[in-house]
């Protein structure tokens, strides 16, 4: 089996061996499918892309085609044990919607995004005056398909005004299969940031 | 449909098989039907591929649509003693060693349906009281009765478990009628281009295909055998249905206004487009295999089908909530008959009952047909999913 990213390997590492779980956006199902073989979880996921889903399924997972905002609405409430949206959230058109959602089907969630508040994004933009281009946010402008520029801070902020708990963090630097925690001022050091969520 | 079936581009193939039939619900035991009428003796056809392991846990049974059979696989020995007939079953792509469904891990049962006209009891059989054909004294079949008959035939091979129930359109039905009739029997399901009932215009298509059938002078209210046979009037009805079963998209692909044969207009009523005369190819093709009075009572019990109403005073949701196998449904973006959002529908409700449930809509351009072609997606779909619904049963 592949060894997961990195940032998937946080998130792994906070799930409960045996629970249940719903993986929002959940791509080929890398994260998915090292938790059903590791952990022995039991999963469903939910993903756009027609050929992702077909990769999915062909490995054995339960996954099924939708958009997440309206597909999460079908599951009765406490379904899971954990909704996880790995960076997916930033393309969400209405974020607090969904975090209610989430936390309406499970007891816990798990979010991360790239950060925006990271200081290399802000360097750019202040020298160039451009909208940053940067590798972990490789996109322009207008063809970007991250629609809601958050930072750290501004995920702790909106945990405060949607009303929900940020039980554990992460902030991340990483390259894909290798990466670091960041202590020191994540929200300035730190390119992805990952939260374990609770009901208030 | 069948017009699109070849041989497998790998070759493989189940090899020969048997058409093979069983006989139940002998006077006075007639099997109940829904309508409230009897019906005995009842044979279903069937057709076995692969091999049943020990403990019976392999157990697949395939389900056809409205005019298929029980040959989903493989070549028929032939009666005059060729080796083997010149067409494959109708499924020959999906069924077989390797294939989506691979017979070297799965013992494959397709049963042809109650009503057919392909070997099991049907308007067309002989009515022990009568000694004639039941023609439209035929009673009214749906298609739990089918799902029932189907039932006797498991037992009579002695199945407890079926670890998936597969079809597509007509054979979806039956599919989903079989997780919520028997549901400790079924572990996993794989509903194909189906629907849990009819729309308006799935019953506006095939209640004129009827009234083409009816309207011919040789139907003589279905007594016609033995005299001329409603063949016109059979033959518009199969027109009317591979309509269906296209796309708008597929049509002009396949057809657009080319014409058949020639290259200028000739101002007159004959088959000039292609897509006439493919149409009336069909038409004719199908009155030479297929019973008309079998084609009212399957399209009829098709149009009665409504998994809500039956199961679930018009729930859905309450439709299923008996049922615990885990779903695989598919649907094709191009499928006007039964469009994605029929599947959708399905989905919804199996997901609030917490059904473990996959769903993909493959984009194709052909249509409702799409089930029946080859393509790599639907293969590895099947083919996944039987593997964790085995693996899983297992671990249970």
């Amino acid at each position: 089996m592949n060894p997961l990213r990195y940032d998937l390997k946080i998130i792994a590492s906070w799930i409960a061996p045996g629970s249940k779980i719903i993986g929002l956006g959940c791509g080929e199902g890398d994260l998915l499918y090292w938790l059903k073989r590791e952990k022995q979880v039991i999963e469903r996921g939910i993903e756009i892309k027609e050929s992702k889903v077909v990769k999915c399924i062909e490995r054995g997972l339960s996954v099924l085609q939708g958009d997440i905002n309206e597909e999460i609405q079908d599951y009765p409430d406490n379904s899971f044990d954990y909704a996880i949206c790995s960076q997916t959230l930033q393309q969400v058109y209405e974020p607090s919607t969904l975090i209610r959602s989430m936390l309406r089907v499970a007891k816990m969630g798990v979010v991360s995004f790239p950060n925006f508040g990271h200081l290399k994004i802000r360097l750019k933009l202040m020298t160039s005056g451009c909208a940053p281009v940067t590798k972990e946010l490789p996109y322009s402008w207008h063809n970007t398909p991250n629609i809601r520029v958050l930072s750290l801070e501004d995920f702790k902020e909106f945990a405060d005004q949607t009303g929900f708990k940020i039980l554990k963090k992460a902030a991340i630097n990483t390259n894909g299969g290798q990466g670091k925690r960041v202590r020191v001022l994540p929200n300035l050091f730190a390119s992805y940031g990952i939260f374990l969520i609770g009901k208030d | 449909m069948a017009q699109y079936l070849r041989h497998t581009p790998s070759g493989t193939t189940v090899g020969l098989v048997e058409k093979q039939a069983f006989t139940f619900a002998l006077v006075p035991d007639k099997l109940a039907l829904e309508s409230g009428a009897t019906l005995g003796p009842v044979t279903i056809a069937y057709e076995t591929c692969g091999t049943l392991n020990r403990d019976n846990s392999n157990v697949i049974l395939v389900l056809h649509a409205l005019s298929g059979d029980a040959h989903m696989a493989g070549l028929y020995k032939s009666e005059k003693g060729k080796p083997e007939d010149a067409k494959p079953g109708w499924w020959d792509t999906m069924v077989g060693p390797g294939k989506g469904i691979d017979t070297d891990r799965y013992f494959v049962i397709c049963s042809n349906i109650l009503g057919s006209c392909m070997g099991s009891t049907g308007p067309a059989s002989i009515d022990p009281g009568s000694g004639k054909e039941y023609a439209a004294d035929f009673p009214m079949i749906t298609i739990k009765d089918m799902v029932k008959a189907q039932k006797a035939l498991m037992d009579h091979l002695g199945i407890k478990k079926i670890l998936s129930v597969i079809g597509g359109s007509v054979g979806g039905m039956q599919v989903l009628e079989w997780c919520v009739q028997y549901p400790s029997m079924v572990v996993s399901a794989i509903p194909l281009a189906t629907t849990c009932r009819h729309s308006a215009l799935a019953i506006a298509f095939n209640e004129v295909a009827r009234q083409s059938i009816m309207a011919d002078p040789n139907w003589n209210q279905g007594a016609y055998y033995g005299g001329k046979k409603p063949d016109m009037g059979l033959a518009i009805a199969r027109m009317i249905g591979h309509i269906t079963y296209l796309s708008d998209e597929s049509m002009r692909l396949k057809f657009g206004r080319k014409l058949q044969n020639k290259s200028s207009l000739s101002f007159e009523f004959g088959a000039e487009f292609q897509v006439e005369s493919y149409l009336q190819y069909q038409g004719n093709k199908f009155i030479k295999r297929f019973d008309a009075n079998s084609f009212l009572y399957i399209t009829k019990a098709a149009d009665y089908f409504d998994l809500a109403r039956e199961y679930g005073n018009g729930s859905l949701v309450k439709a299923f909530s008996k049922c615990k196998a885990k779903f695989l449904v598919v649907s094709y973006t191009s499928d006007w008959l039964y469009p994605t959002y029929q599947s959708k529908e399905m989905v919804k409700a199996m997901k609030k009952n917490n059904l473990d449930v996959s769903f993909c809509e493959i984009d194709a351009k052909w249509g409702h047909d799409a089930f029946l072609l080859p393509d790599t997606r639907l293969d590895n779909l099947v083919t996944g999913f039987l593997r964790r619904a085995a693996h899983e049963s297992v671990a249970i």
